[in-house]
């Protein structure tokens, strides 16, 4: 199998890295080679950040090659239009509707592009998804990275529902709460990019 | 389902760390730096190990060199800056040698992910004949270390293994097939001629250090970690690092000669693979040492010329230079298999900042006020160069900050009484701000040094350090007292605020900025993703907001305007109530309920 590349753009501290680490875990489980890159240090302070995820039979470089990511997920409704140059022919893109507006915005030096989702739709098949509604209603906003990857589990046949699950209980191992929380925004992720895609 | 075997997925910096411990090394030390700090940190959690932060790379290296002499297995690790401050330990522990083994891990940084600049630490090793690992993922990482451990002991010297960015913050599967190895009993014996190093011995422990030299080439060229596979003979790719993985990625049907330990060179095997290929390209992350050096064999190579030497190399940018240089030089094309498209262009950027209740801010809010000319340092405080709080004139490496506002307030002091700012973190103050201090104290400056004392090094994710009492260990230990030592170091102003108390800073300030000779100001508030006071958050009453910007001056990312409002995220706020102060309509208010 060649390798399937997974872009996640977001703000730091929105989990981005704990979202890549659940999938990379996952396809580990299911004996893929799996890479993995991500932003560390500076970067963190809110400022934007991305993880790239391969895995496959045998993966080389950590960094995708741009015009090979099948996957984009957007944690925050601006940052995955940085990646687009990224984006192979048909890709998925999984973008929140979250707005954290950075300061240039919000002293109104410069704006959010007016057309977000028709700039979207250009590269691939976007599903917007209203990430930290549901992850309130999972029990915290914190868990939109795993609403995020519900809608991933739904789009990418190659990990089955067992893997991603043990997955997100061995990354939060010992937190009872923390799983019950972030399994249902699991369900609740993996619910929502189904019903759209009956809806289209 | 396939079965995975025992791989596991590990940052490169565990890696690191699990070969550290998997080697049979039992001490490690280090100060930190993105992106290498979290090699100590895993390897401290090892059992039977100790492991500790330096106040700085320079006393790390001194210890770890000192481990070694006593037969303690060791690995000390740092940012490739650091080695710029452990420079002349390590240049001179390489003509001492070793007892037990001792590796440097230092991770370079091309790209600027988060340094200050993109220098190639392989320069330094070449500098001090030291021999270099470079792995190219965590399996190597993981072995490279095991390897150089073991290779430290047998050549008497220490080793290094370099990493990059992209190695150490990448995780990939690391397959162990053996039990950790127990440290052997080296008991030190005396023995000046190897460690005292007065002229005459050095003389001979350079004579010693060349032979081998020689003994570590004949090493490169049976070394295990260099190796070639055959692939088309028209191109032939030497590589080394990550850099490797983007080149198979762009070409996997090219002839590789692989090197995981590059220098010294394996000769023989270079020419070899070098007679076997047509065209010969050298892909390696940062400055072109390899290329440099093949060709100095009188081998022809290409490789800059073809690549970018600024910034982090990708597998976009290999497959640029193959396919360049096979259109340039030869019939044969090669079509890249991926085609970029076309970006967003203009988006509204996104820098790093200072978080909501953070402490820097306040302070860098009233320096912006005073108008005050301020030399920075490096830390999360250097984030008030940007917009709005724009206040910082300089940033050059760790501790720079006070020899620069002494040597500018010296170069003006004829002319003008203007009082020059020093700022400085805490853990930077320690590092290498103290001997700043001395100078300043001695030689009679007129500056004002402000010490933010937020507890911890925040910016590389909150370690210990000798002014928090607390060690890597998780131990309580001696505190250092940042007024007293400032005192004793020629100091004749010292006063500690808090910035939360936006008022009394700037009355501090003033006083201190009036104040004749050295001022020092420790503005105290601990790190608020570390220690978090106050409950509840801020919020705006809409009727009140004249939505004049005030608030929004002081940069605060739980503020912002949005549809033409100004709004407090509650979610993002910690309620240091800094808008509050700065609001002149009264619209700030606190809810105190607990979220
Ligand atoms: C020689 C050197 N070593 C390490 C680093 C990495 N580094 C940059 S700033 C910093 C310390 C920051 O801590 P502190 O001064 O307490 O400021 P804070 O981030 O807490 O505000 C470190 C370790 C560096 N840039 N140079």
């Amino acid at each position: 199998m060649s390798a399937t590349n997974i872009i996640i753009a977001g703000v730091g501290g929105q989990g981005n890295i704990a979202a890549s680490k659940i999938i990379g875990e996952a396809a580990l489980m299911l004996g893929y080679d799996v890479k993995i890159t991500e932003t560390h240090g500076m970067a963190q302070r809110g400022g934007s950040v991305h993880s790239m995820v391969r895995f496959g039979d045998k993966v080389f470089s950590p960094l995708i090659p741009k015009g090979a990511c099948q996957y984009l997920l957007s944690l925050e409704i601006l940052e995955g239009l940085r990646w687009v140059e990224y984006l192979k022919d048909g890709a998925f893109l999984i973008v929140s509707t979250e707005i954290r507006p950075p300061y240039s915005v919000s002293v109104g030096k410069d704006h959010y592009p007016q057309n977000i989702e028709e700039i979207y739709s250009k590269y691939g098949q976007l599903l917007m998804v209203p990430a930290k509604e549901l992850a309130s209603k999972a029990g915290s906003t914190r868990s939109a990275n795993i609403v995020m990857l519900g809608c991933l589990a739904y789009l990418t046949k190659s990990i089955n529902s067992e893997a991603w699950i043990e997955s997100i209980k061995r990354r939060f191992y010992g937190k009872e709460k923390v799983i019950e929380i972030n399994l249902n925004a699991f369900q609740l992720g993996y619910e929502f990019a189904s019903n759209s895609d009956r809806g289209r | 389902m396939r079965f995975p075997g025992n791989k596991k997925l590990l940052l490169g910096n565990e890696a690191f760390a699990l070969g550290a411990f998997y080697g049979g090394a039992r001490y490690g030390t280090g100060y930190p730096g993105t992106p290498s700090t979290e090699i100590l940190e895993n390897f401290s959690k090892y059992p039977g190990v100790l492991a500790e932060w330096a106040p700085n790379e320079k006393c790390a290296f001194e210890a770890a060199h000192g481990a070694s002499l006593a037969g303690t297995r060791t690995i000390v690790t740092m940012k490739h800056v650091g080695l710029n401050v452990a420079a002349d330990p390590f240049v001179t522990s390489v003509y001492s040698g070793v007892n037990a083994g001792l590796v440097l891990i230092v991770a370079d940084d091309p790209g600027f992910h988060s340094s200050q600049n993109e220098q190639d630490s392989r320069h330094y090793a070449r500098l001090a004949y030291a021999p270099v690992f470079e792995p190219a993922d965590s399996q190597e990482a993981f072995s490279m270390v095991v390897e150089a451990l073991n290779l430290s002991e047998k050549y008497d010297t220490p080793f290094v293994v370099r990493s990059t960015t992209r190695v150490s913050h990448s995780s990939s599967l690391v397959e162990v097939d053996f039990e950790p190895m127990e440290p052997e009993n080296r008991p030190y014996t005396k023995n000046p001629e190897k460690y005292v190093m007065v002229p005459s011995y050095a003389r001979k422990r350079k004579e010693l250090l060349l032979k081998r030299f020689e003994a570590l080439k004949e090493y490169s060229e049976k070394s295990p970690f260099n190796s070639v596979e055959w692939g088309h003979s028209y191109i032939g790719i030497i590589s080394s690092g990550v850099a490797y993985h983007y080149a198979k990625e762009a070409f996997p049907d090219a002839s590789f000669l692989k090197l995981g330990f590059t220098y010294p060179l394996p000769e023989k095997l270079i020419r070899s693979f070098a007679s076997e290929v047509e065209l010969l390209l050298v892909v390696e992350e940062s400055d072109p040492i390899l290329e440099t050096e093949i060709r100095s064999f009188g081998i022809n190579v290409f490789g800059k010329e073809y690549l970018p030497e600024v910034g982090e190399l990708t597998p976009d940018a290999v497959a640029q230079a193959i396919s360049n240089l096979l259109k340039e030089k030869r019939t044969n094309t090669y079509h890249i298999s991926w085609m970029p498209k076309s970006p967003v262009n203009d988006l509204p950027a996104r820098a790093p900042v200072l978080c909501p209740g953070c402490g820097h801010r306040n302070l860098f809010f009233v320096l912006k006020k005073l108008r005050a000319k301020v030399m920075g340092d490096i830390g999360c405080y250097t984030l008030a160069v940007n917009p709005p709080l724009s206040s910082m004139d300089t940033c050059t490496c760790m501790g720079a900050g006070i020899g620069e506002a002494h040597g500018f307030s010296k170069a003006i002091q004829k002319t003008s009484d203007e009082k020059i700012a020093a700022v400085i973190g805490d853990s930077t103050f320690v590092h290498s701000g103290i001997t700043g201090l001395i100078n300043a104290g001695y030689n009679r400056s007129n500056i004002l040094i402000i010490i933010l004392d937020n507890r911890t090094t925040a910016m590389t994710g909150h370690q210990p350090h000798p002014g928090t009492g607390k060690t890597l260990m998780g131990e309580n230990t001696f505190e250092l007292d940042f007024e007293n030592l400032a005192k004793v170091c020629g100091a004749d102003y010292v006063r500690t605020v808090d910035p939360y108390d936006l008022k009394e800073t700037e009355k501090v300030l003033k006083e201190a900025q009036a104040a004749k000779g050295v001022s020092v100001v420790v503005a105290r508030r601990p790190c608020v993703l570390y220690q978090r006071t106050e409950e509840g958050y801020y919020s705006i009453d809409l009727d009140a907001c004249t939505d004049c910007g005030a608030c929004l001056l002081l940069g605060c990312p739980a503020i912002s305007r949005f549809d033409e409002k100004i709004i407090i995220s509650s979610d993002l706020c910690t309620a240091c109530g800094a808008c509050a102060f700065v609001c002149r309509f009264d619209a700030i208010f606190k809810i105190e309920e607990v979220k």
